[in-house]
């Protein structure tokens, strides 16, 4: 162990739902009070917290709890803390934390998720969607074409890829299939029913070529992941997993004016700052909340060449549970539920560990790669067990 | 179509993109100084830095650079399906709107289609779409 590393510790999460009853701060509870279980923490030990993407008081149900709130509610003395949007997709909240832990900022931090937008949907008056009466910042490029969905933005492109390189929908469906045949031996997962090719091809089409099970839905949850200095892994009572390297980047924050996706020269920057290579991955959990995304990824991070992430998923074979090189094995968000983001940063650990339970990858898993975002923002983490 | 569309609320940064269809052109600011086409609208050159921004009108044609056929009602009052492309502007290199492909079929529409501006006023904002040219 080196004390400049930083390592993920505790890891925790809620129930996954729709339409739950149970308030996101106490969701939050549930996974705080999981991770630190895990990890043999008392809560006065927390001193830093880092969240995506805060308060986010005009989507509630996108964002419910913010730091300022999780810190005072749990009575955190937070040296350093931060939550805000503006940063390299979701687990930028666990690179940040990384780096407040290595320059003596924090010992322990709380990393989070809270997901409550089935429940806001189900009672708008008490998480009411903001109106405007206009449109501005960068929404005003999308949005008055009702380009109204992250769906319809994605499958631009997709069908790029499509069109291009040549990905079948039989392909791109493999995706979907290898998350739901994974969230089927996942206990918390939100969808436990397996897919099969015949109804992912008969599915309806959202926004071509993107069909209804290429897209994550809408769920209640929270994800923690406790972030701890290397000189405080000693306190701790699970095996840390060290983040090994990390990298996010922005390719233009814009859907349009970006000439390709953000996940490409993330994967590459990762790749960098290692002396790991693709080659020593045991297993990868990418974005999924689209299915594209995971296709991107997996050609960003350099497991095949620029398009040919259609050829490489075929059949499923390769990323199954079994396979050269497991992906989502806790469903993805496909399978799982709209966790965002921190749900792959989780899972990685999870299978690290060993806990995977039915869906344990029976080889000893060692290194993972853990992505969030794709688009025009991107988060990628490489996490080893040493 | 008949779809309403959520408007842009236009400001002095914006104003003259959302309006240049009453003058049935389509402009971009470009900097004075190094050449560079600027969108979305800035008051500063994002090549060389220059303040030296000013309109500059283009020929609106251009390429469907990629699309999607969108079949999902966002609400309940929307006409689908209809399509959303990012069409890259001629003569303004690295510029590209996304926009409606109109006045065809859904199934017509491809990557690498070439395509003319149309616009389309609604209350003070006059949208660029876009039609196939034959």
């Amino acid at each position: 162990m080196r004390d400049n590393d930083a390592y993920i510790t505790g890891i925790g999460q809620s129930e996954i739902g729709m339409k739950l009853e149970r308030h996101p701060l106490l969701l939050t509870l549930d996974a705080v009070r999981e991770a630190l279980d895990e990890a043999g923490l008392t809560i006065d030990q927390i001193d830093g917290v880092s969240t995506y993407p805060g308060r986010v008081p005009a989507m509630l149900g996108f964002s419910p709890i913010g730091a300022d709130e999780l810190i005072d509610a749990l009575g955190i003395r937070a040296t350093w803390y931060a939550g805000g949007m503006e940063i390299s997709s979701q687990l930028g909240a666990v690179t940040a934390a990384a780096m407040a832990v290595r320059t003596g900022q924090a010992r322990h931090v709380i990393c989070y998720r809270t997901v409550y937008e089935a429940a806001a949907m189900a009672r708008p008056e008490e998480y009411p969607m903001a109106r405007r009466d206009r449109v501005d910042g960068g929404t005003q490029w999308t949005a008055p074409f009702n380009a109204l969905s992250a769906a319809v933005w994605t499958a631009q492109y997709a069908m790029r890829h499509v069109k291009k390189y040549g990905m079948t929908r039989e392909q791109l469906g493999q995706i979907a299939l290898t998350g739901r045949a994974n969230a089927a031996l996942n206990p918390r997962a939100l969808v436990r029913q397996p897919l099969t090719m015949d109804e992912y091809l008969s599915a309806r089409m959202i926004s071509s070529p993107l069909c209804l099970f290429d897209c994550d839905r809408y769920s209640d949850a929270s994800t923690v992941l406790i972030v701890s200095a290397g000189d405080a892994v000693d306190e701790v009572k699970c095996t840390p997993i060290r983040i090994a390297a990390m990298a996010g980047s922005v390719e233009r924050h814009s859907w349009d004016q970006a000439e390709w996706m953000a996940c490409y020269p993330t994967g590459a920057d990762l790749w960098k700052r290692t002396d790991y290579t693709p080659a020593d991955v045991d297993t990868v959990q990418l974005y999924d909340g689209f299915s594209f995304q995971a296709v991107a990824w997996l050609e960003g991070l350099g497991f095949c060449g620029k398009g040919e992430g259609g050829r490489f998923i075929e059949g499923g074979k390769r990323i199954a549970l079994d396979g050269e090189l497991p992906l989502n094995t806790f469903g993805g968000q496909l399978g799982a539920g709209r966790l965002h983001g921190f749900g792959f940063a989780h899972e990685a650990v999870v299978q690290l560990r060993g806990k995977g339970g039915e869906r344990q990858i029976a080889s000893d898993p060692r290194v993972a790669v853990a992505t969030s975002g794709g688009g025009p923002l991107a988060t990628a983490l490489l996490l080893v067990r040493d | 179509m008949a779809n309403t569309r959520p408007l842009p609320r236009l400001d002095s940064t914006n104003r003259d993109f959302w309006t240049c269809g009453a003058e049935n052109e389509l402009r971009f600011l470009r900097c004075g100084d190094c050449g560079t086409f600027i969108h979305p609208p800035r008051p500063v050159c994002r090549h060389c830095l220059s303040e030296n921004v000013a309109p500059e009108a283009v020929a609106g044609t251009g390429v469907i650079d990629t699309f999607t056929v969108n079949y999902q009602k966002w609400h309940p009052a929307m006409d689908v399906p209809f399509v959303v492309a990012r069409v890259a502007i001629d003569g303004a290199p690295g510029v590209i709107l996304t926009t409606n492909i109109v006045g065809c079929e859904v199934d017509a529409v491809d990557i690498g289609d070439r395509v003319r501006v149309t616009f389309e006023q609604q209350e003070d904002v006059y949208l660029p779409l876009f039609e196939k040219i034959d």
